[in-house]
């Protein structure tokens, strides 16, 4: 492991960040109520429990198939091809609200979205993932959950609306405080 | 001293002086060399929990990041071609009908993974202040004046070394309220991909020799100062454009795992 270069350390959105990232369609990586589409939506959440209004989340996943989608984009989009990338801003009440696909997974395993947090007040970039509730054979399964605490597991899995949609809040701090990554 | 109803002078005034909060920080830094002295790793970015940002003090998680085996997805980027960025994003300068006012600098530097591989082809995006260090965002009630010919947000892609340009003013310093008298440095946001997922970074570009280093509770929160030497770019004659704009070169380098690195074959990437 020698001559690894020293990385560039991160730092904080701050609280200008939304004419510089957010972009019109960010949050929509196809269109609202078409055909296969799914809202992901919640909050984010601070350690007093109070909203997040000005905190950005990305996702990233795979296509309904299970694969990593190539095709570019995600910032004008084209309406034909899923590119896998939305980025949403939280609103004044901490929410956000994505449009997407269902994604895929190899076989026994539990699909997810990877899922990315920024904020004002927050110094560097959090990883998460958001797994979808279905299919609880491979919820059970998952390397990552089987680890976890029944209570940090809940920090990690969308909860399924009567609509269809998929509903995760971020907790950043605290009660129920989010399951953040590092990768080996 | 600012009037009340000024906007820099409302209810979430603050009171606590540079020199308290410069204390806080060393505090800190001395908490943090303590840890390293009892066996803790040093850091190679910023503390999370760092109080003397103040804005941290409820948004930063208690526990330690969980170890995991990243999953294929997390191993590559999305994927963002020349449909994503339009040519002309790279230049700050030239958005509006008019000249922005300012010193107008060329920021240019490679992108690279922590083997030095290029990272190319990706997304690079910026924001920042104007001369007056003053955001063009709504929340900023800084009263220095707006620059109607300058929004201060660019994007462009990686070519294939790696490499970033981007053409724009100067930022200002800028008054917060994080304590009394509070000032950032000047400084140009920069989000960027890298060849995974696990590699992306958002973060703050700095200038060589900013007096304001030393007070910034943003900039302080990185403990080891090689790390925060990483953040400051060099001024660089060679990038300098004669009588037209003055160069500043700055490298990142993304960590994480990613996806087997191919060299290219033949040139093509
Ligand atoms: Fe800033």
């Amino acid at each position: 492991m020698s001559a690894r270069l020293a990385p560039t350390p991160g730092q904080t959105v701050g609280p200008f960040f939304g004419y510089g990232m957010p972009y019109p369609g960010g949050p929509e990586l196809v269109t609202p109520h078409s055909p296969g589409a799914i809202a992901l939506f919640g909050r984010v959440l601070d350690g007093d429990g109070a909203p997040v209004p000005d905190a950005q989340l990305e996702i990233w996943q795979t296509d309904p198939r299970g694969s990593a989608p190539r095709a570019t984009g995600s910032l004008r989009r084209d309406g034909l091809h899923f590119t896998g990338f939305g980025r949403a801003a939280t609103d004044a009440e901490g929410a956000y609200r994505f449009w997407t696909l269902t994604p895929g997974a190899r076989p026994g395993a539990a699909p997810f979205i990877a899922a990315i947090v920024f904020a004002r007040g927050l110094q560097d970039k959090l990883h998460t993932r958001i797994y979808l509730p279905d299919d609880t054979t491979a919820l059970v399964a998952d390397p990552l959950l089987s680890s976890l605490a029944p209570t940090e597991r809940a920090t990690l899995v969308a909860e399924r609306t009567a609509e269809g949609w998929l509903r995760h809040d971020i907790r950043l701090q605290g009660e129920g405080e989010t399951v953040f990554l590092a990768y080996r | 001293m600012l009037e009340a109803g000024h906007p820099l002078c409302d209810a979430e005034a603050v009171t606590d002086t540079q020199t308290a909060l410069s204390a806080e920080i060393a505090a800190r830094h001395a908490e943090y060399e303590a840890a390293v002295a009892g066996g803790a790793p040093r850091a190679t970015g910023p503390l999370l929990d760092f109080a003397p940002y103040r804005s941290s003090i409820l948004r930063h998680p208690t526990k330690n990041p969980k170890l995991v085996d990243p999953e294929t997805i997390e191993l590559v980027s999305p994927a963002f071609g020349q449909r994503d960025v339009g040519e002309l994003e790279a230049d700050l300068t030239i958005q509006h009908s008019g000249e922005p006012l300012g010193q107008r600098i060329v920021v240019s530097g490679r992108v690279l993974d922590d083997l030095g591989h290029p990272v190319r082809g990706q997304l690079v995006e910026i924001w920042q202040a104007n001369a007056g260090g003053r955001y063009i965002h709504q929340r900023d009630q800084h009263p220095a004046p707006l620059d109607p010919n300058f929004t201060g947000a660019g994007r462009c892609l990686t070519d294939d070394d790696g490499a970033y340009r981007f053409t724009t003013i100067k930022p200002g310093a800028y008054p917060w309220r994080n304590h009394a008298n509070a000032w950032r440095p000047a400084h140009i946001h920069f989000s960027l991909f890298g060849n995974a997922f696990t590699q992306r970074i958002v973060t703050q570009m700095y200038f060589p020799g900013d007096p304001l280093f030393a007070l910034d509770p943003i900039y302080q929160s990185i403990p080891e100062q090689s790390a925060r030497d990483r953040l400051v770019s060099s001024y660089d004659h060679e990038l300098t454009s004669p009588e037209w704009a003055l160069g500043y070169r700055w490298d990142i380098i993304l960590t994480g795992p990613q996806a087997t690195w191919f060299e290219p074959e033949g040139g093509e990437a």
